[in-house]
């Protein structure tokens, strides 16, 4: 049972909402008393979705919450884009695969440095992905 | 116009002049710390001449026809200037504003006997007041965002300087995110200075980095094989526990650079490898104190 508890919606069109964006995901997670390699992975995984929205989907959404699953708090992030989609999430997902000219290991690896992870991705409607760091997981 | 309302007005340009600044001098937002009341003076007896001038030949409904572009002009000039010396918005509107309003009280003055033409010619002016404001906030914006953008520009110029440490040895402090734009100018200015100077040694300080993700690590990597290229070897310094855990976790692969965790021992090595040494020296100079 997951109980949002506070939530907040940033619009992200350019490239400098990015670096904002990433400011407040930093001050949220300072706010709930994250310890510092759990923010900085979270930002990072914060900082590869918010890249893959800017290049595939010219920007989107980005929801921070603070969660709390009864014993720890944590953040939910959601990333909504109206890009293209991705059409093999399992491909997507390998590393090493890129569609762009990139290393291919933004969404591996984001998956790898939070603690919950999910995407969908409908072709031509949009991808949603949800990310969950926990304070202390 | 078709009632002469524009004759009425020039004629009375000097009366409205002494109402407009009347106005502005009761105005609470007059910033006299910032401008003169001579140079409002003049600035306002300026747009008046231009204004009324116009009023007789323009259309008073198209504000992009040419005869209105000299109001327009002096409009964005005094604007403009107003954003750089640190008007607020809202004192840089009232400028315009006490105009209208000084034309109207000029207007109502001289036609109190016609309600029905003092109103339509009140509503043109109000209209044509109205959008000349307008253009007065969206230059008032465009001279904050040139401000703005004069200084993203001077911090990207500031934020990559290199460094010669030693002879040989240039070291390259990165701080804030390292974007596309960014690692550009570091490479520019890397590149450059390894030619000018013949080093053969480049560190680059990653401790200003708040994160490193996939792309940031692909510019690193990539500046890391110019350098190479170049006849330089490129030390990554300053990566710190939790960037180095994140990295791994992102599956970064970054063993065929030299990474060192802070700068003075990517220094260290640089000195071993072009078999330099530094030692305490060993005979005390004898001084003249004892």
């Amino acid at each position: 049972m997951i109980l949002s508890l506070s939530k907040d919606t940033i619009e992200v069109v350019k490239e400098q909402d990015v670096v904002f964006t990433k400011n407040r995901v930093k001050e949220v997670a300072v706010r709930i008393k994250m310890g510092l390699v759990n923010q900085t992975r979270l930002i990072t995984a914060a900082s590869e979705l918010l890249r893959n929205m800017m290049r595939y989907a010219n920007g989107g959404k980005c929801t921070i919450e603070v969660v709390s699953s009864g014993r720890t708090n944590g953040i939910r992030l959601t990333f909504t884009d109206k890009g293209p989609g991705i059409p093999d999430i399992a491909k997507a997902m390998e590393d090493g695969f890129s569609t762009g000219k990139s290393l291919g290991l933004g969404l591996p690896g984001t998956k790898r440095l939070v603690n919950e992870f999910d995407i969908r991705s409908n072709v031509g409607e949009g991808t949603t992905v949800t990310i969950i760091k926990w304070a202390n997981g | 116009m078709s009632f002469n309302t524009h004759k009425l007005l020039e004629s009375k340009k000097k009366a409205i002049l002494e109402q407009w600044m009347k106005n502005q001098l009761a105005d609470d937002s007059l910033r006299e710390d910032l401008i003169s009341n001579e140079e409002l003076r003049s600035q306002s007896e300026e747009l008046i001449s231009a204004l009324v001038g116009n009023l007789s030949m323009a259309d008073l409904t198209d504000l992009d026809s040419d005869e209105w572009s000299p109001v327009i002009e002096i409009l964005g000039g005094i604007s403009i200037t107003r954003a750089r010396q640190g008007f607020t918005p809202r004192e840089t509107g009232n400028f315009v504003f006490t105009l209208k309003e000084a034309l109207l009280t000029v207007l109502q003055a001289e036609i109190s006997d016609n309600p029905q033409l003092l109103f339509e010619e009140s509503m043109k002016i109000n209209r044509l007041m109205d959008s000349l404001s307008v253009v007065t906030f969206e230059t008032f914006i465009k001279g904050r965002e040139e401000v703005i953008l004069r200084q993203t520009d001077e911090i990207a110029d500031i934020s990559t300087p290199v460094i010669r440490v030693w002879d040989g040895i240039l070291a390259l402090p990165i701080i804030g995110t390292l974007d596309s734009a960014r690692t550009q100018i570091v490479m520019e200015n890397l590149l450059q200075e390894i030619v000018e100077t013949g080093s053969s040694i480049a560190i680059l300080d990653i401790s200003g980095v708040p994160a490193v993700d996939s792309l940031v690590a692909q510019h690193l990597i990539k500046t890391v094989s110019a350098t190479r290229l170049m006849g330089a070897e490129c030390i990554i310094s300053g990566i710190r526990p939790e960037i180095a855990q994140t990295v791994v976790h992102l599956g970064i692969d970054l063993s065929n650079i030299i990474t060192k965790a802070s700068l003075a021992s990517a220094l260290a090595y640089a000195f071993k490898s072009m078999r330099l040494e530094v030692r305490k020296a060993n005979s005390v100079q004898k001084s003249n104190t004892f």
